[in-house]
C-alpha cells in the first residue's frame, strides 16, 4: 500500500525513492485546452510558485544544468558567438535559459549586468492553453502548474503565438511543443523543481505562492534599503498573476531585463480568434446548415423545358462537327515547325 | 477497400459530417473527448541512493547518486541521476553547474575507470590491475625513501624527513580522511603535502 505524497513546501529536500501515490491527479486539473466542459476539480491544492530573485543571481547556469539532468534533455552543442547565453535561445531541449543584459543606469552612470532566468511563467490565465486547438495537450492544475501533455500535442505552434512571454518551442523531429513543466513530476511527490534545488545562491526559491510573496516583500524591502528605490515583485496581473515570479531591482522597467514584457497580455488575435471569431464562425455554420435544410425542403429540382433540350442538341451537334477540323489543323503546326528547326 | 460512392452521396456524407462536428463545437453532445492528464512518472522510484562527495573542487559538496540495481547486493548498477544532498552541511542540496551535470561526467565514455600504466620509455598505455598499480607505487615509495630519507641534519639533530617525494591529496575529503592523510604522510616523514584546491 503506497501512501499519498505530501504537497510540496520547499525545493531544499531530498526526493523520496519509495513508491508514493502521486499528489497531482487528473482530477486536480482546472483547465484543459480545446475543452469547454472540464469537470470541477474535487479539491483545491495549495497554489505554488517559484520566486526568482534577479538581484541574487550570479549567472552560473546551475539551474540549466539541473534542468537538463532532471528532464533528460540533450541540447545540442552550439558555436560560441561571443555572448553568454548558452544555448542562444530557449529550445525544445532547453526549458530554461539565463539571459544576460548589460544596462547602463542613467542615474548612476554605472554599468549593471542584469541576469534573468527565462522560462515558462506558469500564468494564471495561460495564453498557450487558450490558443491550443488540441484537446488535452495543455492542462492547468489547481496548484497553478501549466503542463504540456506531449501525447495529445499536434505540434501546430499556436501556443508559441499565444504565449505572452514567447516561451514554448516546437521540437523539429518529434513535432511536439516543449517547455518547463515546473517539474510537475517532482511536485507530484512533494518536491520542488530541480532548478530551485540546485541554485547555489538560493536566488530561485520554491513554495506556496503566499509564502513566496512574503519572501519577495522581505527582499524588496532589503533592496530598497540598499538604494534600489524601484525594487519590486514581478507578478503581472495582465495574465492573472504568474506562478513563476521575479524580484527585480528595477521593477519599473522590466524590459531592461532582456525584454521582459512590461504588461504581458494574451494577444488580442488569440482572444478574438478563440472568442468572437469562433462564435461568428459557429453561427455561420449553423446558418448554412439551417439554410441548406430549408432549401432541401422548399426548393424544387430544376426543370428542363423541351425548347432548352432542342437548343442543347443543336449546340452539341455544332461542337462535334467543328471539333476534328480545328484540332487537326493545330496538331500539325508544332510538328512541322519542329522539323524545320532541325 | 472499395466503396461505391456516387458524387451525390459523397456530398451528402460530407455535409452530414460537417453538420455533426459543427453541432459538437456548438456544445451539443460530448464531442470534446475528455483526455486524462498525467504527469511524467517519478523516475527515482525504487532506485538505490548512494551518498558521495562531488569530485570537482575543494568545496566538497555532498551529493546523492541514484542508481537502478543495488551495487552492494552484487547487482550491476546503472547510474540514473545525481543531485545535491539537502542534508549535507556544505551545500544543503545546492550544486554548481558542473556538479549539477555530474551524471554526464560519470557516464562519459572517455572517463578512466581502471589504472593504466606506461613503462619508462614506453609510448603506449596499458590497463593494469589495482594490485599491480598499488604494488608499483609501494615499491617506488620504499626505494625512494630508503635512498633519500634524512634522519639527522648537519647539526646532528634528529629530523626524520623525506623531501624527495610529495603527496597530492584530494581536497574534497572529510575531516576523517584529512586526519588519515596527515598521519600517513607524516609517519613516512613526507613533508610536501598538498591538494588540488591550491591551483
Amino acid at each position: 500500500m503506497t501512501s499519498l505524497a505530501p504537497e510540496p513546501l520547499t525545493a531544499a529536500s531530498n526526493p523520496p525513492t519509495q513508491p508514493l501515490e502521486s499528489n497531482l491527479l487528473p482530477t486536480d486539473v482546472r483547465r484543459i485546452s480545446a475543452t469547454a466542459h472540464v469537470p470541477p476539480p474535487t479539491r483545491q491544492l495549495t497554489e505554488v510558485a517559484k520566486l526568482i530573485d534577479v538581484s541574487k543571481c550570479i549567472g552560473c547556469k546551475a539551474c540549466q544544468s539541473a534542468c537538463i539532468q532532471w528532464n533528460d534533455t540533450h541540447p545540442e552543442v552550439e558555436e560560441n558567438v561571443g555572448i553568454y547565453e548558452n544555448p542562444h535561445d530557449l529550445t525544445p531541449d532547453m526549458f530554461t535559459l539565463m539571459r544576460f543584459a548589460e544596462w547602463e543606469n542613467p542615474e548612476t552612470n554605472e554599468l549593471e549586468w542584469l541576469i534573468r532566468k527565462d522560462g515558462c511563467m506558469h500564468c494564471e490565465d495561460p495564453g498557450c492553453l487558450k490558443s491550443c486547438p488540441a484537446p488535452g495537450a495543455i492542462v492547468q492544475y489547481t496548484n497553478g502548474v501549466v503542463d504540456f501533455i506531449s501525447e495529445n500535442c499536434i505540434g501546430c505552434g499556436y501556443c508559441v503565438k499565444g504565449c505572452p512571454f514567447d516561451v514554448p518551442r516546437i521540437h523539429k523531429t518529434a513535432h511536439v511543443s516543449k517547455k518547463c513543466t515546473l517539474c510537475s513530476d517532482r511536485i507530484a511527490v512533494g518536491q520542488g523543481p530541480a532548478c530551485a534545488k540546485a541554485c547555489p545562491t538560493q536566488c530561485i526559491t520554491f513554495g506556496p505562492k503566499e509564502e513566496m510573496k512574503a519572501l519577495a516583500a522581505e527582499r524588496v524591502e532589503d533592496l530598497k534599503e540598499r538604494g534600489y528605490d524601484n525594487a519590486g515583485l514581478y507578478d503581472p496581473q495582465g495574465v492573472g498573476g504568474t506562478h513563476v515570479m521575479y524580484v527585480l531591482h528595477h521593477a519599473d522597467k522590466p524590459s531592461i531585463y532582456s525584454g521582459l514584457p512590461v504588461d504581458p497580455r494574451i494577444s488580442p488575435l488569440v482572444e478574438a480568434w478563440k472568442g468572437p471569431a469562433k462564435k461568428l464562425g459557429l453561427m455561420a455554420a449553423g446558418a448554412a446548415f439551417l439554410g441548406s435544410a430549408l432549401h432541401g425542403i422548399f426548393a424544387k429540382p430544376n426543370e428542363v423545358s423541351e425548347h432548352e433540350e432542342e437548343e442543347a442538341e443543336e449546340l452539341y451537334e455544332d461542337i462535334v462537327h467543328e471539333a476534328p477540323e480545328a484540332s487537326g489543323g493545330e496538331a500539325h503546326g508544332p510538328v512541322a515547325s519542329g522539323e524545320e528547326a532541325r | 477497400m472499395n466503396v461505391n460512392l456516387s458524387r451525390r452521396s459523397f456530398l451528402k456524407l460530407a455535409g452530414a459530417g460537417a453538420a455533426a462536428t459543427s453541432l459538437g463545437a456548438m456544445g451539443f453532445g460530448a464531442a470534446e473527448a475528455a483526455v486524462a492528464a498525467r504527469v511524467r512518472p517519478f523516475k527515482l522510484v525504487t532506485t538505490t541512493e548512494t551518498r558521495s562527495i562531488c569530485t570537482y573542487c575543494s568545496v566538497a559538496c555532498g551529493i546523492i547518486m541514484y542508481s537502478n540495481g543495488d551495487f552492494k547486493a552484487g547487482e550491476q548498477a546503472e547510474l540514473v541521476h545525481i543531485e545535491g544532498d539537502a542534508d549535507h552541511p556544505t551545500n544543503r542540496g545546492t550544486l554548481c553547474p558542473k556538479g549539477a551535470a555530474l551524471k554526464d561526467f560519470i557516464r562519459s565514455e572517455t572517463r578512466t575507470t581502471v589504472p593504466r600504466y606506461r613503462e619508462p620509455g614506453g609510448t603506449a598505455w596499458r590497463e593494469v590491475s589495482w594490485d599491480f598499480a598499488l604494488d608499483k607505487i609501494a615499491r617506488h615509495i620504499k626505494d625512494d625513501r630508503d635512498a633519500n630519507f634524512v634522519e639527522t641534519n648537519d647539526a646532528g639533530v634528529t629530523v626524520n624527513r623525506w623531501t624527495t617525494a610529495g603527496f597530492l591529496a584530494a581536497s574534497g575529503g572529510t575531516n576523517e580522511t584529512g586526519w588519515l592523510t596527515w598521519k600517513t604522510t607524516r609517519a613516512l616523514g613526507l613533508l610536501p603535502l598538498d591538494n588540488q584546491a591550491r591551483v
